[in-house]
């Protein structure tokens, strides 16, 4: 049975192109443009998904994604929205949900025993025996419930696109295109976003049988297609409000992040539905449905029925019902007085008996219970809401149109900080103080009128031309007159229930009360106890319902229970539109490919990879680390250390600077020499070391550690920004690589390579020396952190590889080896040498480490000096000292972060610990008590099993001078 | 996403910035008590308000001070340190 009209101007489908698809195994014919709900209804289908928890069989409610009503899987994607999702050809559709089919869903025996499973009844019911809950959940997560997630979906990135506009309109009705058209007219660059594939709003359906609203809408899609300075996103919803008008516009392809100069919400409202008996049954449906249903896809809604309404609204669907054929038998108006004026003459014209101050009772389901087959109609007492069923009488009829009220579709509104106000004269929450930048126009504000409604979309369009500083007039916002578009309270009590406010979560009236009895009469807790407005419409149908409720339940005027917060998104968005692209950048340095095919085991170091050891053929990890070290103490290593913080400091007032920043002394510093450099924070903590070598008078070149060498250049420019020294600063860690050449080899290899006088008088240690190896320009410090013989070789990036590749060729007669970060770190501990960061924590002052030396307190002013001086007036806390584990570990070696005990109290702990090669030892640094910090004295390690381990605090190095050769 | 005025590159969105803390004046190390120092380096207000705040437009490196209603989140001004007395 088709139900499909003759072609009519503005439907959205396209007869010219047929196509087939199935649901629940069934095949259908449909147009292109037909959504998935349509083009069943098209067929005569009316039962078209299962309630969330009593399997009710569900038909049309708001046909507009303001309820989940119909929601089908395709065995890929699931939860799709069948009232706005377009049906694709050769589309194999189920609904959610089932078990068994829509129609004979084996779960449906659940609405037999509703009165068994009230609102939070498994809270109660399964809370003992605890043992037994997962069991329970178990069935009770597979009767509730949704679509079945498919985790084999594969992975489709969405991109993000950002733009940008004077006037971002949210909504295309009748006040949405004014104001854009207005804005756009006077010069703005706006964006026009509607979630419908077609433009227009309620212009596009609401007609009364009448030519006006389509004839506007015709001019309107004109003017806007001819505006240049518009543009459109159809098939868009404006998900959220974030700060400084940033608005995500969703839509099936992705989501661009729009900010706006200002933003008009003209989102219109949501028809709320009337609540009586069964008004879920399929063929039960909102009015404005109806009439979408009617013009959108030219479909008759059902062939003989019954308008409930409370509004003028439903005097308008009753017409465009008739027009569309549909017999009305009765329209049953809740209010006493009823409607006067031309509406109300011309459906009485056409015979149509009008009750006033009556109710539909209840609707009574069919045979089958798959559809609606009469409507029980009795008297309606508005003051006492009660149904007077003395005379009631019934109307066989498919279908109940009903027209009580609106809410406003203000979630971007709340969204952005609007404070909204209870309006009596339209009985709707309408904006009272908006945030700058954020207007409202039509529906969404209150204004229901047609003409009123354009008006106030073109003055929100004046509002917001002023706000962006152009010329705009002074327009009075429409006030209301006439009947309210919303009956206050459209609520039919029925003994048997099953009277629904919140149709995704299947809660009906006596479950507000209920929860109210027990206790949870705030609007946050009652929507919480009962979940209304929690299901995947997220209250759009159902949450100005349930304040009326809890209003009445309480006595309350409306403003006064308040509303629950709106969060982003309006409607449920896709994770895969919102996920990023699970990018992590990696930084490599300038080597990296050498390191790959030399066989580099590489470890993350902030955003660096660097090579933690070089895997050689038939060798354990431990041995492959312990031939690197031995290599750097009897021969020669050659590691990366491009990772290093490198910042250049010049001008006349760099030593100044230095002399500020670092605790040390740099005014005196020679040109050719470099110094350790010690940072503190204010309150005299560590927060980083290095080397700072001065080039020339006016260049100092500066090393900080790996993971702090952006945050030690973020300090050097805030600080000059309070100093105005005549200095600038350039972060070279990027534009400069650097190696580390060490071990007792070292200068027999650079003397291969360069011209310099190597000798310890020529070039000692702490010396910097600028030459050229092989035509590349090189900068070589002599340190001295992982071997006594070691120097640190810096170059441009550029250069690097090549002269790795040289030091290389220079180095292996020699018995030169690369290594890594685990070496390193052996290497480096074996010559006592701390790393900040790792032996230091957030609290160490310098003292602590015994770095008195590298303190210079004469100085007038260093970061850190004053807060230093009230610390030397205190005793030392603890002490860092390099220690010796007393005998060989024969089972559990103590690990990092291990305590020191001393009696039996905590007297330290580990900060780093390691098997030295080198000496044979287990050697390692501690924070100890300084009362235990003179070498030679033994303390105790509490191990992670508890067990105790003697050590001796040691002096450094670990190694000597003849142990390396 | 919030929008923030530099003082150099104009309005950029927030997620250039790098919050640098409180601005707070120093006290003259040479001459306040070690109480002053003591409130001065480790004491912060914690109520919200108006506050000073040092903020670093991080791709141009440009530190500078932004004057933000911490309740508001609304930021009244923006400018250079020592440059307050220009604007």
């Amino acid at each position: 049975m088709s139900t499909r009209l003759p072609q009519q101007a503005g439907e959205w489908i396209d007869r010219e192109q047929p196509l087939r698809f199935s649901f629940e195994g069934r095949e259908y014919a449909a147009f292109e443009g037909d959504t998935i709900t349509s083009a069943l209804w098209a067929n005569g289908e009316k039962a078209l998904g299962r309630s969330f928890k009593y399997h009710r069989p569900r038909g049309i409610l708001s046909f507009a994604n303001h309820d989940i009503n119909v929601m089908v899987t395709d065995g890929v994607d699931t939860n799709i929205r069948g009232d706005v999702v377009k049906v694709r050809d050769g589309m194999q559709l189920h609904a959610v949900n089932t078990s068994g089919g829509v129609k004979k869903d084996r779960n449906r025996y659940l609405d037999a025993i509703s009165a068994l499973l009230p609102v939070g009844f498994y809270y109660k019911a399964f809370h003992t025996p605890r043992q037994l809950f997962p069991f329970w959940e178990n069935i009770v997560r597979k009767a509730a419930g949704l679509g079945i997630v498919n985790f084999s979906f594969p992975r489709i990135t969405k991109p993000k696109l950002h733009r940008f506009c004077n006037l971002l309109v949210v909504g295309a009705g009748p006040a949405g295109m004014a104001a854009a058209l207005a804005a756009a007219e006077a010069g703005l660059q706006v964006f026009l976003v509607d979630e419908n594939s077609e433009l227009g709003g309620s212009l596009g359906y609401d007609h009364a049988a009448g030519s006006e609203s389509r004839m506007l809408l015709a001019d309107y899609l004109h003017r806007i297609s001819n505006q240049p300075n518009i543009t459109v996103f159809r098939e868009a919803y404006a998900g959220a409000y974030y700060t400084d008008h940033l608005v995500p516009v969703v839509q099936s392809s992705g989501i661009t992040k729009v900010r706006a100069g200002s933003v008009i919400v003209a989102s219109g409202a949501f028809e709320q539905p009337p609540v009586f008996r069964n008004n879920d049954l399929p063929g039960v449906m909102l009015g404005s449905a109806a009439q979408r249903l009617i013009r959108r896809y030219a479909i008759r809604p059902f062939e003989q029925g019954v308008v409930l309404t409370a509004n003028t609204y439903g005097y308008r669907v009753a017409l465009d019902l008739i027009a569309a054929g549909v017999k009305i038998l009765a329209v049953v108006d809740l209010r006493a007085g009823g409607e006067s004026g031309n509406l109300h003459d011309q459906v009485a014209a056409h015979g149509i008996a009008i009750h006033r101050g009556s109710c539909v009772y209840e609707a009574k389901p069919a045979a089958d219970k798959l559809s609606v087959a009469a409507a029980v109609i009795c008297a309606y007492d508005e003051q006492t809401n009660s149904a007077d069923t003395r005379n009631a009488f019934e109307i066989p009829c498919d279908g109940i149109a009903m027209s009580a009220g609106w809410a406003g579709a203000s979630g971007l509104l709340y969204q952005a900080g609007t404070k909204m106000r209870y309006d009596d004269s339209v009985q709707q929450f309408i904006p009272d103080n908006l945030p700058e930048g954020v207007f409202a126009a039509g529906k969404v504000n209150g204004v229901f009128d047609l003409q009123a409604r354009i008006d106030d979309g073109v003055r929100a369009a004046h509002l917001a031309l002023r706000h962006l500083g152009k010329p705009a007039q002074d327009i009075r916002a429409p006030v209301h007159t006439g009947s309210s578009p919303s009956h206050p309270y459209p609520f039919v009590p029925h003994a048997k229930g099953k009277n629904f406010v919140d149709f995704d979560e299947d809660l009906s009236l006596k479950d507000f009360s209920n929860a109210a009895q027990e206790g949870f009469n705030n609007i946050e807790l009652m929507k919480r106890f009962t979940t209304v407005g929690m299901g995947p419409s997220q209250g759009k149908h159902s949450n100005m319902n349930a304040i009326r409720i809890l209003a009445k339940i309480r006595g309350l005027p409306v403003d006064k229970v308040g509303t629950t917060t709106s969060r982003p998104f309006f409607h449920p968005t896709p994770i895969g539109h919102l996920a990023g692209r699970s990018f992590h950048p990696h930084r490599q340095t300038a080597m990296h490919t050498w390191h790959k095919n030399t066989g580099a085991v590489f470890t993350a170091v902030g955003a660096w990879l660097r090579p933690a050891y070089y895997q050689t053929a038939g060798r354990s990890k431990a041995e492959n680390i312990q031939q690197e070290v031995l290599a750097v103490r009897h021969h020669a290593g050659l590691i990366d250390s491009s990772t290093l913080g490198k910042i250049e400091i010049c001008g006349p007032d760099a030593a100044v600077f230095l002399e500020r920043f670092y605790t040390g002394s740099f005014a005196s510093q020679p040109a050719g020499h470099s110094r350790y450099a010690l940072l503190l924070d204010e309150s005299g903590v560590i927060v980083d070391d290095g080397v700072v070598a001065r080039l020339s008078p006016e260049l100092f070149y500066a090393t900080t550690s790996t993971a702090n060498a952006a945050a030690v250049f973020r300090e050097m420019q805030r600080w000059q920004q309070i100093w105005q020294l005549d200095i600038g600063l350039v972060n070279v860690t990027g534009a400069y690589a650097a190696m580390n050449l060490a071990g007792p080899q070292a200068q027999a290899i650079l003397s291969k390579l360069c011209p310099l006088d190597l000798c310890d008088t020529g070039f000692p240690v702490g010396a910097v020396r600028e030459t050229q190896i092989q035509g590349m320009a090189v900068r070589i410090i002599r340190v001295a952190f992982v071997a006594n013989l070691a120097y640190e070789i810096h170059t441009s990036a550029s250069d690097a590889q090549p002269l790795w590749q040289a030091i290389t060729a220079a180095g292996s007669p020699l018995g030169l080896r690369p290594f890594g970060t685990e070496a390193q770190r052996l290497l480096r501990l074996e010559m006592g040498h701390l790393i900040v960061g790792h032996d230091t924590d957030g609290l160490t002052n310098p003292y602590e480490i015994g770095a008195e030396w590298a303190i210079k307190m004469e100085k007038d002013f260093f970061i850190g000096k004053r807060s230093l001086q009230i610390i030397q007036k205190k005793a030392l806390k603890k002490r860092l000292v390099p220690f010796m584990l007393a005998n060989p570990v024969s089972s559990e070696m103590p690990q990092e972060c291990n305590l020191v005990i001393a009696g039996n109290e905590i007297a330290g702990r580990i900060t780093s610990i390691a098997v030295s090669p080198s000496c044979s030892q287990t050697i390692g640094l501690a924070f100890v008590a300084p009362e235990l910090g003179t070498p030679g004295t033994h303390f105790r390690i509490r191990t992670d099993s508890g067990a105790m381990v003697e050590a001796v605090v040691m002096t450094i190095p670990f190694i000597s001078a003849k142990e390396e050769s | 996403m919030k929008l923030l005025d530099c003082p150099i590159n104009g309005t950029r969105p927030i997620s250039e910035f790098v919050f640098g803390g409180e601005f707070r004046t120093m006290p003259d190390p040479g001459q306040c008590s070690d109480k002053a120092w003591a409130d001065y380096v480790y004491n912060r207000n914690g109520a919200p308000g108006v506050k000073m705040e040092w903020w670093l437009h991080s791709p141009s490196g440009t530190w500078f001070i932004a004057e933000r209603n911490t309740l508001t989140d609304e930021v009244l001004r923006s400018f250079l340190p020592g440059k307050e007395v220009a604007e």
